[in-house]
């Protein structure tokens, strides 16, 4: 059973694997403060893990190993590659951050982080309900633990008990659901689950009600109402650099795992669940908005961002209905996929910001604390506008074509209740569009409080221009973006 | 590179390179950076206008390559007679903007400028742009740079305008977004505008789409009700802002009816054309009735500007020849004379620090020069034989009357408070005896405004004594416009 293919299919996981444990050894005898060594070798491990993948991800072959439990396609292999591209970029801004507050001391940071991205390269790779839940397991955990790694201060210490009650609920509603569909289906294997399930001949009720906790898990860990309540507290609890971490990358994971359990296993139930993500989607961009414009804390301000934003990419998922046929369906997956992708691109800045901006003992959270920005570091000020403006849905930036691309997703249905959702979306990105603005007011119209120039090392400094350089020309240029989603999701479907 | 190409990106590249290269402390190269990049970006206009095919309704000096091949989006441009003087109208704006700024602005010169530059391209991309999305992209993308220059440069409640301004805009043009991936549907998959203009729609969906586009320009116009942001902005606005506000930016929205809204649901604009006609005659009587007892001379142009526009409107909807080209000649008159009267306001505010009428009188003793070139201009406002403003308001009620006699009626009416509160204005804050110790002191305009002023009468007059250019070559455009108008897209 475990031929040569098999192995094919998961190297990037080992590479990840070994090296995570080779970067715990080394990181030993790395008795810097900074921990130069251990942060060069991460970034190269995960630089060579970006590139297996994404060759995998060019090459398109789609191949299962290890009797199916592991499937290598085209999107997983990209949302991969973004993952660790993400990891990587999360390091860069939040080594400095970490570095003041003593978080690298142990140099867990590094191998803990490694870890979690494997727990993503296994969420997203697994077939088996055993395996995505699994992989689930591994990133929740270690997420927990990054959120409690400032041991000492007890705001972070209270999001990690939220985080770790709350996750560990979400993860029972998770597990529930699959066995429920386990015990219907008799059978793990998604392929086997979806011919199980196609036959008609399974209790249609019990499906539903494991379904419903499903969804709910998968809600959860989405960070999608009602099941948001998490979301705000550990942003804002966790120090800066981690709440990157479980911001960005993820949010890629999370929606791999829904397009696979989901569409690739219970697809037939689509109609299902469907209604519960557009109910889903609905609460949170209501939620999630105007919650969003009462907060004057920046990352419990995002944190709600994330929310709605996450409602509209659900939004994507709903449009895709069955009956249209598979290539609506594609159409629809494939935007919710660039709304992902693009999301976290624009995450990583806002929050690179928000790290840069964090002197030792400093935590510039508040949003009066960008007063200004713009005469302190006009670039700084401008790499944060792009990405405000991105997440309200502006054009030339890539966000705006985002919400596009879900949009026509929805209008191309031709039902009038999906215009209806447009419309309504439409409305809420315009209540969306004035906590950004404020963002950019405060730095741009406000008077700075303090007259210091805003300074950064050589590497943050590099990666936040091109980070806030790509939401442009991505907002330029999306077609190929669009392109390589749309290609991504067919050839998933197709198998 | 086609022409249209290098007018939206030459000065969007000399706008970028601003932003990122200049620094206070070279303030001055910066200043002459930003005009060689806005008399460039001119210049490059000037050949479309020498070149332009008279008598023709076709699309010139078009482009057209694949830009999002998922969605079929090109990146495609072309001009038609209505659009060739808008965009000549942005880069000439343009020029005397930056003029206008010159030691005005000493602060983060470089953002001002930019953002300007960076405007002006987006603005001319929106006249030119022949696919929905780029049409979409464009049109939404001016809202940044004019809500940074509000919020930055703007006066003591600038946050509120910056807001209102943005926001009241964006609501319009989601809404409009809508409409367009709609149409993309409708018509398997297209993003052509042209295109679009054949497309047989039902009743229903016109109807949408109708008011999905009212939503969208008639905010930007704007027209009344749905005006109130603009005397809010002006105000707040730097004098810049103000000009280009109401020079271009309101002609984006009266564009829009043009290429959209009568095109795409001619049914539907018939069917509602009642309520357009009332609204504009609402904007031109009630709101010139409004203007007349404003004490802020910002906000009276731009009540005025409300009632000049709500004519462009009322032209477009009579449907008749004289009346939408009496509103596309009024859009480019009003382009003129709007920016003229508030950098006329512009150049008091530099000097006395208010803009109450009640702070001045007798300003013509102490500026003679200046006093001059603004009584041309308040003769243009009121729509004097001989300036750019009468043009296009004689044909509008000419075209008016014709259609119906108490419409035109109404809208003749316009000439006479245009007159009332143009004139008691001037009244007031020029002629008489030196009011006080502030306008005692006044001096008379500098050689920049001088030349920033003479650039705009010399195109007041020329439009106003030679209007052939203009109509010659929008002529064609608007006989099809109408034809195509004319007939209806029912299915039957």
């Amino acid at each position: 059973m475990i031929d040569k293919l098999s192995w094919v299919t998961i190297y990037p996981e080992i590479v990840l694997l070994v090296m995570a444990c080779i970067i715990a050894l080394v990181d030993l005898s790395d008795t810097s403060p900074r921990r130069t060594r251990t942060y060069i070798l991460t970034l190269l491990t995960l630089a060579a893990v970006a590139v297996l993948t994404g060759l995998a991800a060019v090459g398109g072959k789609t191949a299962y190993g290890f009797g199916g439990m592991v499937v290598s396609d085209s999107m997983g292999n990209w949302l991969k590659c973004f993952a660790s591209l993400a990891l990587m970029v999360t390091l860069v801004y939040g080594r400095p951050y970490a570095a003041d507050r003593e978080m690298l001391r142990g140099g867990e940071l590094f191998t803990i982080s490694m870890l979690a991205l494997l727990g993503m390269f296994v969420m997203i790779g697994g077939s088996n309900f055993l395996l995505i839940y699994l992989g689930l397991e591994l990133l929740t955990l270690s997420s927990y633990a990054l959120v409690a790694l400032r041991r000492d201060n007890a705001v972070a210490s209270e999001a990690a008990m939220k985080y770790f009650v709350l996750g560990a609920m979400a993860s029972g509603f998770l597990l529930y659901g699959l066995s429920m569909m386990y015990g219907a289906t008799g059978s793990l294997d998604l392929n086997e689950v979806f011919k199980a399930i196609s036959t008609g001949k399974v209790n249609h009720q019990v499906l539903v009600f494991g379904l419903v906790f499903i969804v709910a898990g998968l809600a959860f860990k989405v960070g999608a109402a009602p099941f948001h309540m998490w979301v705000p507290d550990v942003y804002q609890g966790a120090p800066t650099a981690v709440t990157l971490l479980i911001g960005a990358a993820p949010e890629l994971a999370a929606f791999g795992i829904i397009i696979r359990l989901l569409v690739d296993g219970l697809q037939p139930l689509a109609i299902d669940w469907q209604q519960m993500l557009a109910v889903l989607a609905i609460a949170s961009l209501v939620i999630g908005n105007l919650a969003a414009i009462a907060q004057s804390n920046l990352k419990r301000m995002l944190a709600y961002s994330t929310i709605a934003q996450m409602g509209f990419m659900l939004l994507g998922l709903v449009a895709g209905s069955d009956q249209q046929g598979t290539q609506n369906a594609q159409a629809a997956y494939s935007a919710s996929m660039f709304y992902v992708i693009t999301y976290v691109l624009t995450t990583l800045a806002s929050f690179g910001i928000i790290l840069l901006l964090a002197r030792e003992g400093f935590e510039s959270e508040e949003i009066t604390d960008l007063a200004g920005l713009n005469q302190r570091s006009p670039l700084y000020a401008g790499v944060m506008a792009i990405a405000m403006f991105s997440l309200a849905g502006l054009p030339p930036l890539v966000g705006f074509y985002a919400k596009l691309a879900v949009l026509q997703a929805l209008i191309a249905s031709g039902a009038a209740i999906y215009i209806g959702l447009a419309v309504f979306a439409v409305i809420m990105s315009l209540i969306g569009a004035f906590y950004y603005l404020r963002v950019v007011k405060v730095m741009y119209f406000d008077a700075p409080v303090t007259a210091t120039t805003v300074s950064a090392s050589f590497d943050v400094r590099t990666v936040l221009t091109i980070n806030g350089a790509l939401i442009l020309i991505l907002g330029v240029l999306p077609g190929g973006l669009m392109t390589l989603c749309y290609d991504a999701i067919a050839a998933t479907l197709a198998h | 590179m086609g022409l249209l190409s290098l007018a939206i990106w030459v000065p969007i590249a000399f706008g970028a390179a601003l932003l990122a290269f200049g620094r206070d402390e070279h303030a001055k190269g910066v200043r002459w950076v930003a005009l060689v990049g806005a008399i460039v970006s001119f210049l490059v206009t000037v050949p479309l206008f020498m070149r332009f095919q008279n008598g023709t309704a076709a699309m010139q000096f078009v482009e057209k390559t694949s830009w999002i091949s998922r969605f079929n989006v090109n990146y495609h441009l072309g001009i038609d007679g209505m659009s060739l003087w808008l965009v000549l109208l942005t880069s000439f704006i343009t020029v005397v903007v930056v003029i206008s700024a010159w030691e005005v602005i000493t602060e983060r010169v470089n953002q001002y400028m930019g953002a300007f530059l960076i405007l002006s391209g987006f603005m001319i991309g929106v006249f030119s742009a022949l696919d929905g999305i780029l049409f979409y992209v464009f049109f939404e993308a001016t809202l940044i740079p004019m809500y940074l220059i509000i919020g930055i440069w703007g006066g003591p409640n600038k946050i509120y305008a910056a807001f209102k301004f943005f926001l009241y805009t964006l609501l319009g043009s989601l809404l409009m977004l809508v409409a367009l991936i709609f149409l993309y549907n409708k018509s398997g998959g297209s993003f052509d505008i042209l295109s679009w203009h054949k497309l047989p729609l039902g009743s229903t969906a016109q109807t949408f789409l109708f008011f999905a586009f009212f939503a969208a320009f008639a905010v930007k116009v704007p027209m009344w009700p749905v005006h109130t942001w603009l005397p809010d902005v002006h105000v707040e606005a730097p004098t810049g802002g103000s000009a280009v506000l109401a020079a271009v930016m309101l002609k984006l929205g009266a564009y829009g009816f043009l290429r959209f809204s009568m095109p795409i649901a001619p049914d539907a604009s018939h069917e509602w054309a009642w309520l357009m006609i009332a609204l504009s005659l609402i904007a031109v009587i009630y709101v010139g009735l409004v203007a007349l007892v404003q004490q802020d001379m910002k906000k009276l142009v731009a009540y005025s500007s409300v009632a000049h526009m709500g004519f462009v409107t009322l032209g477009f909807f009579i449907f008749n020849e004289l009346g939408v080209s009496g509103g596309i000649v009024q859009m480019i008159a009003h382009g003129f004379v709007s920016g003229a009267m508030f950098l006329g306001i512009g150049v008091l505010y530099d000097r006395v620090h208010s803009r109450q009428i009640a702070d001045y009188g007798g300003v013509v003793n102490t500026m003679p020069k200046f006093a001059a070139f603004a009584l041309l201009f308040a003769m243009a406002n009121c729509g004097l034989p001989g300036t750019a403003g009468f043009v296009g308001e004689w044909m509008v009620i000419l075209g008016a009357v014709k259609a119906n006699f108490w419409i035109g009626l109404g809208a003749a009416t316009a000439l006479i408070f245009g007159a009332a509160y143009t004139l008691w204005m001037y009244k007031r804050v020029y002629l008489g005896p030196v009011a006080n110790d502030h306008v005692k002191e006044l001096k008379d305009i500098n050689a920049r405004e001088f030349l920033m002023l003479s650039l705009l009468a010399i195109a007041v007059l020329w439009m106003g004594l030679y209007p052939k250019p203009f109509t010659d070559a929008m002529d064609a455009s608007v006989v099809e416009l109408l034809r195509h108008v004319a007939i209806s897209k029912l299915p039957v």
